[in-house]
């Protein structure tokens, strides 16, 4: 059993702990770094509820071991709102399109959302949409959801839809 | 639903993690993407002593072009060979069926080796690679070695691999430009394994097939070629295809099984259907005669 000084750069913040190798990147998150934004649901990769962006990809946090993450620069949830509150744009599409209830999926739906539509991405409807198979829901049965990345999708990357 | 305690090791050449594989004597197991194997060990499912992470290793990574034929690394992610711009010339069935692997979120990790080594009967790229006749690099601390894909595989997860060995590449012959391109699965939702799959890809010259490879996936213990239909194709003018008679003899050539998400019978009569349906797509002008 190997325990490991692990460092990584979590929403724009140096963070160094250690963990033994076999703690999971969303374990991690929560546990170490206080990022409770992430979800963790079946932790086997199905339900998408722990996805988050490493260097600029999002993946299910639950299926990457914290110590692959070292050097990396992560971003969850709680990264993307403002300091003053204002939310980010994948945030506010989905606010303004009912797109949750429960809020349990809400966190991983954002980061793929936000990895597809960050600046620099390429992401159309169809890919966005397509990326949803991704994520279960189990309130809203995905019709806010599609419409929120359908406003996202025909926005300019970046920018409020 | 959290591991077992494991050691870790992160090697950075093909020689360390084949010295590390060596050492461990069958006690460690190898991480590529991981999108396999963590969820066996969240599960307990898997509980190595070792397990050693391919991530760092450059040397596996990336796609490159051979002596008539594309190379791609083990370690080469999903997200990857579907964005290449090589590979979508090269060999188009390929990208068709890694978009059909996983997510979005799971192909941005999971590696085309690690598909290909892990051996899932329902998978979509071991059956390409059977397909395609596709060339399996192996190196261990013992020397390298090859295998074609049609004799890696001896059922469900299991291959020729030794414990002690990895895959570092797969290399793809190459199709002529222009070739046909075939795939189709069905699944019950998208992302989730085939319940049955086709993929494939023919040569046509002169009017007449020149070249055939096909491949079922989810139709038995392993991806199976589908020979009989493959030489009922052959030197057949496009005209003479008998779409049916062709899907009736490929179904007889699968050992498909009984699971809880469909049975074997479901899997036949499908998977007659979507073969005879993908041919008749492939040639739509046999359609309009």
């Amino acid at each position: 059993m190997s325990e490991h000084r692990i460092s990584m750069t979590i929403n724009g913040l140096r963070h160094v702990s250690n963990a033994e190798a076999r703690v999971s990147l969303s374990d991690f998150l929560r546990g170490n770094a206080g990022c409770t934004g992430v979800h963790i649901g079946c932790e086997h990769g199905v339900c998408g509820a722990c996805t988050v962006i490493v260097d600029g990809l999002a993946v299910r946090g639950c299926l990457m071991l914290a110590v692959q993450a070292e050097g990396a620069e992560v971003t969850t949830v709680e990264g993307l709102a403002a300091g003053d509150g204002t939310l980010h744009p994948v945030q506010q599409a989905l606010y303004d399109e009912f797109a949750l209830q429960c809020g349990f999926c809400t966190p991983g739906v954002v980061m793929t959302l936000a990895a597809l539509t960050a600046p620099g991405s390429k992401a159309n409807e169809q890919q966005l949409l397509a990326a949803m198979s991704g994520h279960i829901c189990r309130c809203t049965g995905y019709q806010g959801i599609r419409r929120a990345a359908k406003k996202l999708a025909a926005a300019p990357a970046g920018e409020q839809p | 639903m959290k591991p077992a305690p494991f050691d870790y090791l992160a090697p950075v050449t093909v020689e360390e993690a084949c010295a590390a594989l060596a050492e461990a004597g069958g006690g460690a197991t190898l991480l590529a993407g991981g999108q396999t194997l963590l969820p066996l060990l969240n599960l307990r499912m898997s509980q190595p002593f070792i397990v050693i992470d391919l991530n760092r290793v450059a040397a596996l990574k990336g796609i490159s072009r051979g002596q008539a034929c594309t190379r791609i690394g083990a370690m080469t992610r999903q997200c990857e060979a579907i964005a290449s711009a090589e590979l979508a010339r090269a060999l188009p069935v390929l990208v068709k069926a890694v978009k059909h692997v996983g997510h979005h979120q799971t192909r941005n990790r999971g590696t085309v080796g690690g598909s290909i080594a892990l051996g899932e009967p329902a998978a979509e790229l071991p059956a390409t690679a059977v397909a395609l006749d596709a060339i399996i690099e192996i190196v261990s601390v013992r020397g390298k070695r090859e295998t074609a894909a049609g004799e890696f595989y001896l059922g469900p997860y299991m291959t020729t691999l030794e414990p002690d060995e990895l895959v570092t590449a797969i290399r793809f012959p190459d199709w002529p430009q222009g070739h046909i391109t075939l795939f189709r699965e069905v699944a019950q939702r998208p992302g989730d394994f085939a319940l049955v799959g086709l993929v494939g890809a023919l040569v046509v010259e002169d009017g007449k097939v020149a070249r055939a490879g096909l491949a079922w996936f989810g139709m038995g213990p392993t991806p199976i070629r589908a020979r009989s239909a493959e030489r009922m194709l052959l030197g057949q003018p496009l005209e003479a295809i008998e779409a049916n008679a062709v899907a009736e003899r490929a179904v007889a050539d699968t050992a498909p099984f009984d699971d809880h998400h469909a049975s074997a019978e479901y899997r036949r009569t499908v998977g007659a259907r979507i073969f005879a349906r993908t041919l008749r797509e492939a040639f739509p002008a046999k359609e309009a005669a």
